[in-house]
C-alpha cells in the first residue's frame, strides 16, 4: 500500500494521521481539510477560547506534521469520491488516487428548521471562525439568547457570563441536557447557571427567529418576543455524510462502519463524529457519538486498521463538560438501566452509577468543582469495560475506593 | 548542587497512588509505584497546565484528570494524545522514613 487519504483535517483525522506513522507505514499520507486551519481543537471554542484570545489550539503544530512526512492540504474541500478508481476529487480539480481511504468528516450544526441564511445575528458554533463572530458579538451588557440546553449551548452560557453579558437561554423540552445527562446532574447545573444570573427557559416551543438590522428575535409558540443582540442555536449536529453518500457508501446515522470501523466499502474506512459503529458492552447497538475522546480514539483504531490490523471498537464512550468552575464527566451510557446508585464524594460532589438488570455497572455520571470526580469516573469507565458487578452498597460507600471494585 | 526537600512522610502516600507538593511557588506530583519506589515530576500537565495529583495511577502512568493525558512518572516520558511535551522529572530520596525531593 502506498497512498492513504484522510478526508476531514479535525481531531480525528489528524490523530489517524500520526497514528499511522506511529505504526511504521513510510507510504504517503495526504490529509484534506476544508478549513483554513491546520486540525484544532474544538472543546476551547465555548470555553477558554473565547475568553482568552482566539488563537486555535492546534492539535498539532506545522514541524510535526513536517517531520512525520504527513502532507496536509488545508482549504481544499473533497467534492467526489470515485470508489471503483479509488480516487477522490478536490474542490480546485485535484484528482488524488488512494489505495485506502479514511473519511473523517465530522459533523455540523443541526439548523433551526426553516431558518434560512445568511444571517448575522443569529449563529451557530463548531468552527474557529464561527467562534471569532461569537467572540466579537459578546462584548459586556450584551444580550445573547441561546436556542438548545444542550452542552454547547450551556458552555457557551458560562463563558458568555464571565465575559458580562446578559444571556437568556431556551429549551424545548423540560429541563436542560434530557439527552444523556440523568436528571440530578442537570439539575445541579440548571441551578448553577441560575445563580450566575442565566434566565433559563424551558418548555418553550419556538415559532420562529428572524433578525433585523439591530436585533435577532425569537416569537415563542405562546406569543411571546425576545429580543437578543445575537442568537446562537445549540439544538445538536448532523454528520456530514453526503461524499459517502453519494459514493454509493451505506448511511445510518452516520456512515455505516462495522466494529473495525469500515464502511460498506472495503477500502474506505469511517472515524469520529461521522460515522455510526456497532458499541461492545451494550450489545452492539449501533451508535453515533460526539465526543474529542472518541474521535481520538477511533482515529487511533482506524489507523491500524488501514493498515490491516483488524482490531475492534472497545473503548467504553467517555465525555466531558466544564461550566463554570464545575466539571462534569460521563463514561458509558445509562439507557436501559434498571438501578442508580448515589455516591456523595463531598459537598456539591457526587457520581451517580447506573446498573443493568444483571447488576453490572453501564454508566457512570459525575460532576463536582475542577476535577474531583475525574478518578472515580475513569476507574468506573475500567469497571464497565471490564463488565464488572459491584456491591451497590461498596459503591455508594463515599470510604470505598473503587480501585478495590474493579476485581468484584 | 542539589537542594532537597522533605515531602511527607512514606507512608502518607498509598501505593499506586499520587500526592500533590508546593514548595517555593512550584508545584509538584509526588508517586509510590505499585511496587514501593517513589518519583516525582512537575505538577501541572503540558497539555492544559491541569493538576496530576488528582489524576488516576496505573502501574507506571499517571493518567490526566482532565482528558486522560498519559504519562510515565518514572521517565516523564508523554505516551501520546492529546500529551507531546514531556514532563520533567526530580531525583527522589527515602530518608528515615521521609519521602525528599531534589529541586534544583
Ligand atoms: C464548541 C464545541 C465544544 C466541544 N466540547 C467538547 C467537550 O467538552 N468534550 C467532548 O468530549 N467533546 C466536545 N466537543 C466535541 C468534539 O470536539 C468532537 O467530537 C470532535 O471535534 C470530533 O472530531 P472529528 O475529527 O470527528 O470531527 P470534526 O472536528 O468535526 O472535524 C471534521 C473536519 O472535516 C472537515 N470536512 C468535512 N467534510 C469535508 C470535505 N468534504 N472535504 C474536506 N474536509 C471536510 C470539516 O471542515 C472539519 O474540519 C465539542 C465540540 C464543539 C463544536
Ligand atoms: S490537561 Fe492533561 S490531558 Fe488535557
Amino acid at each position: 500500500m502506498s497512498h492513504i487519504v484522510i478526508i476531514g483535517a479535525g481531531e480525528c483525522g489528524a490523530r489517524a494521521a500520526f497514528a499511522l506513522r506511529e505504526r511504521n507505514f513510510d507510504g504517503q499520507i495526504t490529509l484534506v481539510g476544508a478549513e483554513e486551519h491546520l486540525p484544532y481543537e474544538r472543546p476551547p471554542l465555548s470555553k477558554e477560547a473565547l475568553l482568552n484570545g482566539l488563537e486555535p489550539k492546534l492539535v498539532s503544530d506545522a514541524a510535526r506534521y513536517a517531520d512525520a512526512g504527513i502532507e496536509v492540504l488545508t482549504g481544499h474541500s473533497v467534492e467526489g469520491i470515485d470508489p471503483a478508481g479509488k480516487t477522490a476529487r478536490l474542490s480546485d480539480g485535484q484528482i488524488l488516487a488512494y489505495d485506502r481511504l479514511l473519511l473523517t468528516t465530522g459533523a455540523r450544526p443541526r439548523p433551526f428548521p426553516g431558518l434560512s441564511g445568511p444571517n448575522h445575528r443569529i449563529r451557530t458554533l463548531r468552527t474557529h471562525s464561527d467562534a471569532v463572530a461569537i467572540r466579537a458579538g459578546l462584548q459586556p451588557g450584551a444580550h445573547l439568547a441561546i436556542i438548545g440546553g444542550g452542552f454547547i449551548g450551556l458552555e457557551l452560557a458560562a463563558t458568555a457570563r464571565k465575559l458580562g453579558a446578559k444571556v437568556t437561554l431556551v429549551e424545548g423540552l423540560p429541563r436542560i441536557l434530557s439527552r444523556g445527562v440523568p436528571a440530578e446532574l442537570s439539575a445541579v447545573i440548571a441551578a448553577r447557571h441560575k445563580a450566575e444570573g442565566v434566565e433559563i427557559l424551558c418548555g418553550v416551543t419556538i415559532q420562529e427567529l428572524s433578525e433585523g438590522p439591530d436585533h435577532a428575535r425569537i416569537l415563542t409558540e405562546d406569543g411571546r418576543t425576545i429580543a437578543a443582540d445575537m442568537i446562537v442555536v445549540g439544538i445538536g449536529a448532523v454528520p456530514n455524510v453526503e461524499l459517502a453518500r453519494d459514493a454509493g457508501l451505506v448511511i445510518d446515522n452516520g456512515i455505516a462502519v462495522d466494529a473495525h470501523l469500515r464502511t460498506s466499502d472495503p477500502d474506505i474506512f469511517a472515524a469520529g463524529d461521522c460515522c455510526s459503529f456497532p458499541l461492545p458492552h451494550y450489545g452492539g447497538r449501533r451508535v453515533r457519538l460526539e465526543a474529542w475522546r472518541n474521535a481520538q480514539d477511533q482515529g487511533t483504531l482506524a489507523a491500524a486498521n488501514l493498515l490491516g490490523a483488524e482490531e475492534t471498537v472497545s473503548a467504553v464512550p467517555w465525555f466531558w463538560s466544564d461550566q463554570y468552575d464545575l466539571t462534569l464527566q460521563i463514561a458509558g451510557i445509562a439507557d436501559g438501566a434498571t438501578q442508580a446508585v448515589w455516591r456523595h464524594v463531598a459537598e456539591g460532589t457526587f457520581i451517580l452509577f447506573h446498573l443493568d438488570i444483571d447488576g453490572r455497572l453501564i454508566a457512570a455520571s459525575g460532576i463536582g468543582p475542577g476535577n474531583a470526580v475525574a478518578r472515580d469516573i475513569r476507574l468506573a469507565e475500567m469497571m464497565i469495560a471490564a463488565r464488572v458487578r459491584p456491591d451497590p452498597v461498596a459503591l455508594a460507600a463515599p470510604g470505598t475506593k473503587l480501585k478495590t471494585l474493579l476485581a468484584a | 548542587m542539589s537542594n532537597w526537600v522533605e515531602v511527607c512522610a512514606t507512608d502518607e502516600i498509598d501505593e499506586e497512588d499520587v500526592i500533590r507538593f508546593d514548595h517555593a511557588g512550584r508545584t509538584f506530583a509526588v508517586y509510590r509505584s505499585p511496587d514501593d519506589e517513589f518519583f516525582a515530576t512537575d505538577g501541572l500537565c503540558t497539555h492544559e497546565k491541569i493538576h496530576l495529583a488528582e489524576g488516576l495511577v496505573m502501574d507506571d502512568i499517571i493518567e490526566c484528570p482532565k482528558h486522560n493525558g498519559r504519562f510515565s512518572y518514572k521517565t516523564g516520558e508523554a505516551k501520546g494524545a492529546p500529551v507531546c511535551v514531556n514532563l520533567k522529572t526530580y531525583p527522589v530520596k527515602i530518608e528515615g522514613g521521609s519521602v525528599f525531593i531534589s529541586v534544583a
